[in-house]
């Protein structure tokens, strides 16, 4: 599941027709910039209503 | 010569939801989870799978064994459950040789027995793929199950993320809990998976580093759902009794960060190692459990604790210890402690220089990071619901929802194993250990094996009956050493007399 989807990522973020690295050469490599553009992405994938999901997520308690 | 070499395995209890439907029955969930996974492989689930007859849940390290009338009903995990939830009940053998079953609310992946840090790593992220083909398959249903890697509700409840240790049987117990108390108290630093909220139910608002330190409330004891300890005594080995003690760990955290992982273990590991060889350093905690949720809710790593001979020490100088302890005695020689030793002493020197610089290996960092970069964004406080959801959806395991996961890819976590490796090991049994010829009969004998456990196989042989092969050691069994014998074998008969088993007579005779 990789490579394709490496590719695609980095094409979304950078925007550019730059060569994009193999996954290989990403693993290890941090970005710790463009807090906002992670923000971002987070903010399209969190659940929609909040408040709602946090009340229902009730477990039994385990181990 | 101290080497991270030891069996070990790993358990993830996965917290787990129905979408829109918060009355839905965990244990029947748990149970379709679990089952979700084994209908499509063809493995066998059910209660009857499990060979329960070695089990002894209730047997203590500190020498005695518990009354039966005296122990909580969820403590009675060797008796199949008669009640009527046992319908729900589901044990799985998997391919690699793990454990995928039902416990109490929740379904658990227990990972195969590997020997080193870096198999737990692959053999743990494993046990998140096999619950992620969980919920796909279960995606197509009326009723889809979301799972989360994760330990709290913060409602109250909390499961748990078990660690696995095999410990030499001639250790004093009482050597391995005062070396490990202080260890546990402030390992959290390295390897919690950090939580919103502080207290059991998050009354109090705000970000902790451990998701399970505030649910414990016992030093020592055998209960692993109540009274929590942060040393339990549960002495059951799952291997020869004479020369083996399994310690069972339960104030781990659920990590996600493959560094984290990596810590969490190999540095157990080696303080094991010490405690085995008499060479654990003496810190001895005048409040064990109260230092515990101090560290826990200490961002600043300063906080005081104080020991019993009146001085004080922080979280970091306690690990400084045991981290130069087990450098002296450790093997300069053996690659994998040398790897484990360096990613300890990378995660001490960012914890003093500025935590933040490790928000790409552990976990309560990295989660940290995210929340209060979004905090200021957003101008929202530590109680704001979406504060909330992210700390719960940093552990979904779906790559596409799951917060860690998008981290990961975006090169922002860093990773140690690849995706073909991981998923490898799902169906592959790690190297040097029994789980080889576990995931040999579950792969490849069918309906001949009738039962499974950690130490031993029910085969169902023919004309020789049913027979139980005890799998006592660990370390034998292996891929090493029976790869060529079993090769070509489909049948119980035939493994039986490739394992040298030929004392056996037809049962007819």
């Amino acid at each position: 599941m990789s490579s394709q989807e490496q590719v695609q990522r980095d094409k979304s973020n950078g925007g550019s027709d730059a060569p994009v690295d193999p996954p290989e050469a990403v693993q290890g490599q941090i970005n710790t910039q463009n807090v906002d553009s992670i923000l971002d992405e987070i903010d399209g994938v969190l659940e929609s209503n909040a408040e709602e999901f946090v009340k229902n997520f009730v477990q039994k308690g385990g181990q | 010569m101290l080497r991270v070499r030891r069996v070990m395995g790993s358990e993830t209890e996965f917290g787990l939801s129905q979408p829109g439907n918060p009355r839905a029955n965990p244990m029947r969930d748990s149970a379709r989870v679990v089952d979700a996974y084994a209908g499509p492989r063809g493995l066998k689930s059910s209660q009857s799978f499990w060979d329960f007859a070695t089990e002894s849940p209730l047997a203590d390290a500190r020498g005695f064994i518990m009354n039966l009338a005296d122990a909580d009903s969820s403590q009675l995990t060797h008796i199949p459950q008669d009640d009527v939830e046992a319908q729900y009940l589901a044990n799985v053998v998997t391919e690699n040789g793990a454990r995928y079953y039902v416990d109490h609310a929740h379904p658990e992946y227990s990972s195969p027995e590997v020997l080193t840090p870096r198999d737990i790593v692959t053999f743990d992220r494993a046990g998140d793929l096999v619950g992620l083909a969980s919920v796909r398959a279960l995606e197509k249903t009326e009723e889809p199950v979301n799972l989360y890697k994760n330990n709290t509700d913060s409602k109250g409840s909390s499961y748990g993320t078990h660690e696995n240790y095999l410990v030499d049987r001639g250790t004093d117990f009482d050597d391995i809990v005062a070396g490990l108390v202080p260890f546990f108290v402030t390992r959290q630093i390295l390897c919690g998976s950090g939580r919103v909220g502080i207290g059991r139910e998050g009354e109090g608002k705000g970000f902790q580093i451990s998701s399970r330190a505030d649910f414990f409330e016992a030093e020592v004891g055998l209960e692993t759902t109540l009274r929590r300890p942060i040393v339990n005594t549960r002495d059951e080995p799952h291997a020869d009794a004479a020369k083996y003690r399994r310690l069972h760990v339960i104030i781990g955290d659920a990590t996600l960060a493959e560094p984290a992982t990596y810590v969490r273990f190999g540095a157990t590991s080696l303080v094991l190692g010490l405690i085995e060889a008499g060479l654990a350093p003496r810190i001895e905690l005048d409040d064990a459990l109260q230092s515990l949720w101090d560290v826990s809710h200490d961002l600043s790593l300063s906080a005081p604790l104080r020991l019993s001979d009146g001085t004080t020490m922080t979280a970091l100088e306690i690990q400084e210890v045991f981290f130069a302890a087990c450098a002296e005695h450790a093997d300069p020689e053996d690659a994998d402690t040398a790897a484990v030793l360096a990613e300890w002493r990378r995660f001490l020197d960012g914890l003093a220089a500025d935590p933040r610089s490790l928000a790409d290996s552990i976990d309560w960092v990295a989660k940290w990071v995210l929340l209060e970069n979004y905090r200021e964004r957003e101008g929202i406080d530590w109680d704001h619901p979406k504060l909330a959801l992210i700390d719960v959806q940093y552990h979904d395991v779906r790559p596409e929802k799951g917060l860690f996961h998008k981290l990961e890819r975006a090169g922002r976590i860093r990773r140690m194993t690849t995706d073909a490796e991981v998923e490898a090991a799902v169906t592959n049994a790690p190297e040097g250990t029994r789980a080889f010829l576990r995931s040999f009969a579950v792969n490849r004998l069918g309906d001949a094996l009738v039962a499974a456990s950690w130490d031993s196989l029910v085969l169902n042989a023919g004309d020789l009956g049913i027979v139980r092969l005890p799998m006592q050691e660990p370390l034998k069994g292996t891929r090493e050493l029976l790869e060529d014998r079993v090769e070509g074998i489909e049948t119980a008969e035939a493994l039986l007399k490739a394992l040298g088993v030929d004392r056996l007579k037809p049962k007819n005779d």
